[in-house]
């Protein structure tokens, strides 16, 4: 059994334009997406995203939405020539999805270049904010997933799961451990509700925002399992998991367990090997209570009469991987995730607070504690809220979080050497290649792309040809980059045999 | 800029000796306690000034 299995992250950023909290952040959105296409020469017909393959109204569970009965904000495959769209060199996607500017990593096969690539995104949106700077007011990027005012914004996961796997069984076996695992990988939040109506603090920043235990929505009613059906990969193959509940991570360790320890379990439920009962009672209700518990030592009901913690819960599921990678075999990247999975394990049962180095929620409270200490503020004071927003900015100077890392109090796994190298280089071991290959060499004859495709005007031949690529795995480094280096688009198109 | 980092040693290392893991966990946080009050002070330097107006100003609209 291995953590390896294609994924990426989707982030999307909270806007704000200093001094103008009414500012259009649709415009500002797209302001940003032009900003760093224009200043990487990707022209706005480059961005251009090819529709065809996607699905939005397609469940996971059998069936199809009527058009007629889906909310407009689910209608994600129409074109809006308003919304600025562009795929990166290194394979992302960055573009405005409704309010917010959204990094779409590229396809990575591991946890860590999940990090690494995730990481570039926020070198994306910092060169971008760098840039608007230099025109008063400018416009500041947080990456974060709420306002604190009854507004969520999210960041997905995708883990690419076999078809064969019966989707009942994934929201049998990833659904406890949905509940659980924010302990490990919140980015905790000043605030209890939707709204922040009562005052305190909080492991996740999206838990209050969660109402279904499944379901197709992800602007509302949103569900801890989502089942939106889209694989962008041969659909008899692959099914894509859209993993809605999550907070988007700054620190490096938190984001290396939560998407390894997912990949992990979803490894054991593609092997049927979720062999505990471990089902909770009131999942959505349990989500809360375990996020507003900053000690993690409140109890959930279990369907078998027991009450766990979250850390016990997760524990029951390191112990299955475990289990199941000693009998089946494992790799340097799954030692890795499972080695932070047990020690954040051990720190968080011990007390939470050990985890400070390793954990965003951690971090920021005990930074938070301190303030309160120091002066004497109680959680209703604006100056703790308005912490838990800076701690996110994107910049260097402004983000509390980058201060935390630059003194050395946070546990690096990636190095500021690799995350700079992943905003121009797509991960070598998927179709992402190609895309960043092409968009950065052959911009001007792309038509439109997308996860699974190219359309590309060739001179030459006087036509155009798209590319599929239903392979995530297909069209790497090693397939393409002797075609990539003829730099002829013709030739590339035949080398492909597209 | 950050340097690769890992977690800050605290426990003196290498003291193997028969020290009581309740005062061992208590040396620790207030060692991390003092730690953090030392990166306070950087922090207060770059604190939006108007903390309610930024707070305020801090309006998003809903996403995925």
């Amino acid at each position: 059994m291995s953590v390896r299995r294609v994924m990426g992250v989707e982030t999307e950023y909270g806007i704000s334009v200093p001094g103008q909290p009414q500012a259009n952040p649709m415009a500002a959105s797209g302001e940003v997406v032009t900003t760093y296409a224009r200043a990487h020469g990707l022209r706005a017909a480059h961005g251009a995203w090819d529709y065809s393959d996607e699905h939005p109204l397609v469940d996971a569970r059998g069936f199809e939405v009527p058009r007629s009965r889906a909310d407009l904000s689910q209608l994600t495959d129409i074109e809006d020539p308003t919304l600025a769209n562009v795929v990166l060199a290194n394979g992302a996607r960055l573009y405005v999805d409704h309010a917010h500017p959204e990094y779409s990593s590229p396809e990575v096969t591991s946890p860590r270049d999940a990090v690494v690539w995730d990481r570039a995104g926020e070198l994306v949106m910092r060169e971008v904010v760098q840039r608007l700077a230099a025109t008063p007011p400018g416009i500041n990027l947080y990456k974060n997933n709420t306002d604190g005012k009854g507004s969520s914004y999210g960041t997905h996961e995708n883990f690419l799961v076999t078809r064969r796997t019966p989707f009942e069984r994934i929201i049998a076996g990833l659904t406890p451990f949905f509940v659980a695992r924010q302990v490990m990988c919140g980015a905790g939040r000043v605030g209890i509700g939707q709204e922040s109506e009562h005052a305190g603090y909080q492991i996740s920043s999206r838990s209050d925002f969660f109402e279904a235990p499944v379901g197709l929505e992800t602007t509302f009613k949103r569900p801890i399992i989502n089942t939106r059906d889209e694989p962008h990969a041969d659909p008899d193959t692959w099914r894509r998991l859209h993993v809605i509940i999550g907070d988007a991570n700054q620190a490096d360790v938190a984001n290396l367990v939560k998407t390894g320890s997912t990949s992990l379990v979803l490894a054991l439920i593609e092997a049927d090997a979720i062999d505990r009962g471990l089902e909770v009672l009131h999942p959505v209700e349990a989500l809360k209570v375990i996020s507003h518990d900053p000690t993690c030592t409140a109890t959930v009901r279990m369907r078998d009469g027991r009450d766990l913690t979250a850390v016990q819960i997760l524990t029951e599921y390191l112990e299955m991987a475990t289990a199941f990678v000693e009998r089946e075999g494992s790799d340097p990247a799954t030692d890795e995730v499972l080695a932070h999975w047990e020690r954040i394990l051990g720190l968080l049962a011990n007390d939470p607070m050990d985890a400070v180095a390793d954990i965003d929620w951690v971090a920021k409270l005990n930074l938070l504690e301190r303030y309160r200490q120091r002066d004497g503020m109680a959680w209703g004071d604006p100056r703790l809220t308005a912490i838990d927003i800076q701690f996110s900015d994107v910049r260097p100077e402004k983000g509390i979080f980058h201060t935390l890392e630059r003194a050395g109090r946070i546990t690096r796994l990636t190095n500021d050497e690799e995350v700079r190298a992943a905003v121009s280089t797509p991960p070598a071991d998927t179709r992402a290649w190609l895309r960043g290959g092409v968009v950065e060499r052959l911009g001007q004859h792309v038509v439109s792309a997308s996860w699974d495709s190219l359309v590309l005007r060739l001179p030459r031949a006087g036509r155009i040809a798209r590319v599929s690529m239903l392979d995530p795995l297909a069209h790497g480094r090693d397939e393409t980059e002797s075609l990539l280096a003829t730099d002829d688009v013709d030739d590339l198109v035949t080398g492909l045999g597209a | 800029m950050a340097q690769e980092q890992t977690r800050p040693e605290r426990s003196g290392g290498g003291d193997e000796g028969p020290v009581d893991e309740g005062t061992r966990v208590a040396a620790q946080n207030a060692a991390r306690d003092e730690d953090v009050d030392s990166v306070l002070d950087e922090i207060d330097g770059v604190l939006e000034s108007n903390a309610e107006e930024f707070v305020k100003g801090f309006v998003q609209k809903g996403g995925q």
